[in-house]
């Protein structure tokens, strides 16, 4: 999550799901909470109940909708205009909170002049390059900072980015946690405040309307309803999920609610923050210990292969010298004992020249994309079903063809073991199974009641789940394949004189077993995550005693303390009954078991709360006491003044309460870390019928397009073509089923509970375009057609966009070929062109046709698809040329 | 007195005779429903779990009995859930007893036009095997620029949101020993 990394320092929701009933106003937008976390939204309904405004703003009604207090429909694919519109009705009329905006964020820095703002070029910021379409970041710094490091570092070349630059951002220059140059008052006109007042200028209520196809008088009652609902006595929260990631610009989505929630003074307070709604029982987990090409545990970067330089510049370019991140040498050389004990020395640099190097993206896309060029050979799908739950999934089931072997593990057979014998391309005959050359193993998977372990839920909490029975036959936890994988490998290179084999031949790789199955202990794993000092053999009890001389092993350092004492803590069980609302003893949240992140803003710069009602943390002339463990340092008084040469932690003023920031601050303008600007702008999605108002530019140039004649764009907005593919389609998920569906279109209740594929739409697109309700739609785009029952319903109304009516569609993206209930699957309607920083699909806005019907069957359905592709292509040629949308040149 | 016995038979009697108008308490019982007893009474054990579906993570209580799970409810304890749980993980016990659910190895091999049996083990050395060779074949000590690379571009990995940070754990650990790095998940926000 960088855009929560970049902002405030870690990548994690930074609020609990119980908390938000201390909310006096809560704004739920890219989700529908009430069906896709429906138990969590109980939170929210306490927080109604005690008198809060609950806002829903979305393309749809839902149940969410139908629950809170007042509903807001947008285009999908508007949202950053609509945020946007609310910074400007803050900034325009002073209703920021200005004591928590002038010492807690970044507003009073004073940026370089060489930063120019989109408002003057059009939609791009400075440091453009249109040959490479990247932007040259160092353009947008802080006043005064020093260029990145030193020369041996600058020919390391790293750039933070991505998830592990929010966790400090790495403040070259800046000296004792103070930024170089800086406006208390907040009137220069480089400093980030005056900034943000003109980049948003022109987000008025009425762009915003004309924009987001809402009213305005819908729009002002959720600016105003925020802006009343924050301050000293009261508090607002955000709630989001992938209806704001999915996106080419995702990661800005949520970095607009970011500088919301900063300049309403927001985060670190009870009943306020922003709450990422994760989708599966353990996402934030498998970010925080990674399964992702670019990080290692605890959001440590993997090395580039491009930017390559020694052990010492690798730690240079990652060390802030301000904040916690000041202790980078200690976290990294932590896990290196913990991966490779005692053959990771001082003298051999910890064994990273032997370290694999990655490239600029090695992300599942980028592998599809080679696995289509054959050059992958070998693939391992673990409990995630790509050919549905990813765009475009015709060209996944394609990329699979090509392989050599493939592993696929699971509870039932998915579609993605199945797609040699039973896909649409079989269907169609674009596969013959028969000539597909790829070997495959289907390992039947355990449940998590078959196996110990822990989940990292949307709140940060690491939570425990004890194994209830044996798995049967051949089934089997991951936890047991990967072991026993890696034990074999090992044997098999045990005497390999082979270079390439020296880290295989390194690795720590014991683990206690039990039960005849030989199952690894899961808790031995855990221990190993948290850490232990060598010498002794003591549990660590938290990240500040991660040691840079090898004294120390820690597999995930924000893990650190979760096997504190030698007890598994995540296994805490204290009913919420003998406890407060915090519930500080039931499980464990990273880091230090803190539950609100960044709880020292919870009190003024003076340590004091800011109001009765919203005590949490403050400082009682002693130490930092509350309600929570302080997310700050116990006994640094709120006056503290670092010292001339503080380092790490130690230059962190005491009423900074932003401690992974280099500053100590929250970033409202991200100066680095970010591939498409340090401020969101709106821009169009990538498929849109829409141009956008405010430039001529109208996605986002940064946005990461592939040349993949499997996955060809449908014509946009001034286009000729667009309108073959007229209507926005979004995807979304129901409360009976889960993402791809493998964990519940193989239960037969929830199969019967939502058995088939279907789609919504509004009376007045089925009256355009035919549709009966009961009866059959196609659906297609430039990549497939799909078919799937027709909702007609007042829930997803037409929308009126710069004058233009148009519809929207709604697809549930559950379904595929197999299992109890089957259908056409949404996913292979959309486009694999990503968000330039995470490297999502756009699957929440794109542009699709639809008619009645059911769609051709066998070699028909490629032919329907190609003619209209085709029938685009002609009108496009044949049409006067005009400018592409997209590709210009630029006066940066 | 046959018909006092005859009418007290009748459950509208006793319903009225034990104030229980509703007809919700033991008035109703017949010698059936008499002797049932909830299924959560006999389980041998009763285990403490977290749902596996999406990510707010409600407290699960799995009763088990003679190996086999016999019910799943909300754990009362959980301060984020409070004993609720949705349609899904209300429906664990079904996920976790699926009809279609697989306890086998299936081998499909290269231009086969079906599934064949395998030995579990046997599958393992066999995938052992493909990822030592192809590795080995497909090695990548430097780049094209010779600057080291230490790599297989030729393997991948994908999945871990639905799995436990210990097993995510071992998978980025081995892997990255082995020098694949396209490991990937569902996480990319």
């Amino acid at each position: 999550m960088p855009s929560l990394g970049t902002s405030f320092g870690r990548g994690g929701a930074t609020d609990f799901q119980q908390d938000l009933q201390n909310s006096d106003c809560i704004v739920i937008m890219g989700s529908n909470m009430a069906e896709n976390h429906p138990v969590g939204f109980q939170w929210v309904m306490e927080a109604r109940e005690r008198g809060a405004k609950v806002i829903h703003v979305d393309p749809r009604f839902t149940r969410t909708s139908a629950m809170a207090t007042k509903w807001v429909g947008i285009r999908a694919g508007s949202d950053i205009a609509f945020l946007g519109g609310i910074v400007n009705y803050i900034l325009q009329n002073d209703l920021h909170f200005e004591e928590y905006v002038k010492h807690y964020t970044n507003a009073p820095v004073i940026i370089e002049d060489t930063y120019v703002d989109t408002e003057e070029l059009d939609g791009l910021f400075a440091g453009w390059d249109p040959e490479e379409g990247k932007y040259d970041s160092s353009q947008w710094r802080y006043e005064g900072m020093e260029t990145h490091g030193a020369a041996g570092q600058r020919e390391e070349g790293f750039s933070p980015k991505g998830e592990q630059s929010g966790h400090g951002g790495h403040g070259g220059g800046l000296h004792h946690g103070e930024p170089p140059s800086e406006d208390p008052d907040l009137r220069h006109p480089r400093c980030v405040f005056q900034i943000l007042k003109r980049h948003y200028q022109r987000y008025t209520p009425e762009l915003v309307a004309d924009t987001c196809g809402c009213s305005v008088e819908d729009f002002l009652y959720v600016a105003e309803a925020l802006a009343q609902n924050s301050g000293r006595e009261r508090t607002s929260a955000f709630c989001y999920a992938v209806g704001w990631t999915q996106h080419t610009v995702g990661v800005q989505y949520i970095r607009t609610a970011a500088i919301v929630q900063q300049l309403l003074g927001n985060i670190g307070r009870p009943g306020g923050g922003i709450v990422a709604l994760r989708g599966h029982a353990s996402i934030q987990g498998s970010t925080d210990i990674p399964t992702l090409f670019n990080i290692l545990p605890g959001y440590l970067p993997m090395p580039h292969a491009e930017y390559y330089g020694g052990f010492d510049n690798f730690m240079a370019a990652n060390t802030s010298p301000t904040g916690w991140w000041g202790h980078f040498k200690a976290y990294w050389v932590s896990l290196m004992k913990a991966y490779f004990g005692e053959h990771a020395t001082e003298d051999n640099s910890w064994l990273f020249p032997r370290l694999p190097r990655i490239d600029e993206d090695n992300s599942a896309y980028w592998t599809l994309g080679q696995m289509l060029e054959g050059k992958v050979k070998g693939y391992v799908v673990a409990g995630e079903n790509p050919v549905v739950g990813n765009a475009n999934g015709k060209a996944h089931r394609l990329g699979l063809s090509k392989l050599d072997w493939l592993v696929v593990r699971d509870v039932v057979e998915i579609e993605t073991a199945s797609f040699w014998y039973d896909s649409p391309e079989i269907e169609s005959g674009e596969l013959k199974t028969g000539e597909i050359g790829t070997e495959v193993f289907f390992l039947p998977a355990a449940t998590h009641t078959e196996k110990d372990g822990s989940f990292t839920n949307t709140q940060r909490l690491l939570q425990w789940h004890w194994q209830a029975t044996e798995p049967k036959l051949d089934c089997r936890s991951e936890l047991w394949f990967y072991f026993h994988l890696g034990r074999m490998i090992k044997q098999r290179l045990q005497d390999s004189e082979e270079e390439r084999d020296a880290l295989v031949k390194a690795l720590r790789w014991e683990y206690p077993t039990h039960s005849q199955i030989q199952e690894p202990s899961a808790e031995a794993v855990l221990a190993e995550i948290s850490g232990w000092e060598i010498g002794s053999g003591t549990f660590l009890d938290g990240y500040p005693k991660l040691r840079d001389d090898g004294s120390t092993a820690c597999g995930c350092w924000i893990y650190s303390g979760v096997y504190k004492d030698g007890i598994n803590q995540a296994a805490r069980k204290r009913p919420h009954w003998e406890q407060t609302y915090v519930a500080p003893e039931w499980a464990w949240a990273w880091p230090d078991n803190r539950r609100i992140l960044y709880n020292r803003a919870s009190a003024d710069p003076d340590g004091n709360p800011w109001s009765e009602r919203k005590k949490f943390v403050w400082w009682n002339g002693e130490k930092w006491t509350g309600l929570d463990t302080p997310d700050f340092e116990e006994t640094k008084p709120p006056d503290y003044v670092p010292p001339d040469g503080a380092e790490a932690e130690d230059a962190i003023a005491g009423d900074h309460p932003f401690v992974m920031q280099a500053d100590g601050r929250s970033w409202l303008y991200v100066p680095q870390g970010l591939e498409d600007g340090p401020l969101p702008t709106h821009y169009e999605p990538h498929e849109s019928p829409f141009g956008n108002t405010l430039y001529s530019q109208r996605a986002n140039p940064r946005r990461q397009q592939n040349q993949l004649a499997e996955d060809p764009s449908n014509p946009v907005d001034g286009e000729p073509g667009a309108e073959l593919y007229p209507y926005v389609v979004t995807t979304y998920r129901l409360t009976e089923h889960h993402t791809a569906g493998g964990m519940t279109r193989s239960v037969p209740y929830l199969a019967e509970l939502q058995p088939a594929m279907f789609c919504e739409v509004s009376p007045e697109l089925a009256a355009e375009a035919g549709l009966e309700h009961g009866g059959w739609a196609t659906i297609y785009s430039a990549r497939s057609a799909i078919e799937a029952r027709v909702l007609v319903t007042d829930r997803i109304p037409p929308i009126t966009v710069h004058g233009r009516t148009t519809h929207q569609v709604g697809l549930p993206y559950h379904w595929g070929s197999r299992l109890l209930s089957s259908g056409d699957s949404a996913n292979d309607l959309m486009h694999m062109t990503l968000d330039p920083n995470v490297h999502i699909q756009e699957v929440k806005a794109a542009t699709c046709g639809i008619r009645p019907g059911r769609r051709p069957r066998g070699k028909a359905l490629p032919e329907f698809v190609a003619g209209i592709r085709e029938q685009a292509h002609a009108r496009r040629e044949t049409a006067p040329k005009a400018e592409p949308a997209d590709v210009r040149e630029t006066t940066a | 007195m046959a018909l006092a016995k005859l009418l007290a038979s009748w459950p509208v009697v006793r319903q009225l005779q034990q104030g229980d108008p509703l007809g919700l308490g033991p008035a109703v019982q017949s010698r059936r429903s008499r002797s049932l007893v909830p299924r959560v009474d006999e389980a041998e054990h009763v285990v403490q779990s977290i749902c596996p579906y999406c990510a707010v993570g409600c407290g699960q209580l799995v009763y088990v009995k003679d190996g086999e799970i016999t019910h799943v409810e909300g754990d009362p304890a959980s301060p984020i859930s409070r004993g609720r749980l949705c349609p899904k993980g209300q429906a664990t016990k079904s996920y976790a007893q699926s009809p279609l659910r697989e306890y086998k190895v299936k081998y499909r091999r290269p231009y086969g036009n079906a599934w064949e049996e395998l030995e579990l083990d046997a599958a393992m050395e066999m995938i052992a095997d493909r990822i030592v060779e192809t590795r080995a074949a497909t090695w990548q000590a430097k780049t094209e620029e010779g600057k080291p690379a230490n790599r297989t571009m030729a393997i991948g990995n994908l999945g871990g949101a639905t799995l436990d940070n210990e097993e995510n754990y071992l998978i980025k650990k081995l892997l990255t020993a082995l020098g694949i790095v396209q490991v990937e998940n569902q996480a990319r926000i």
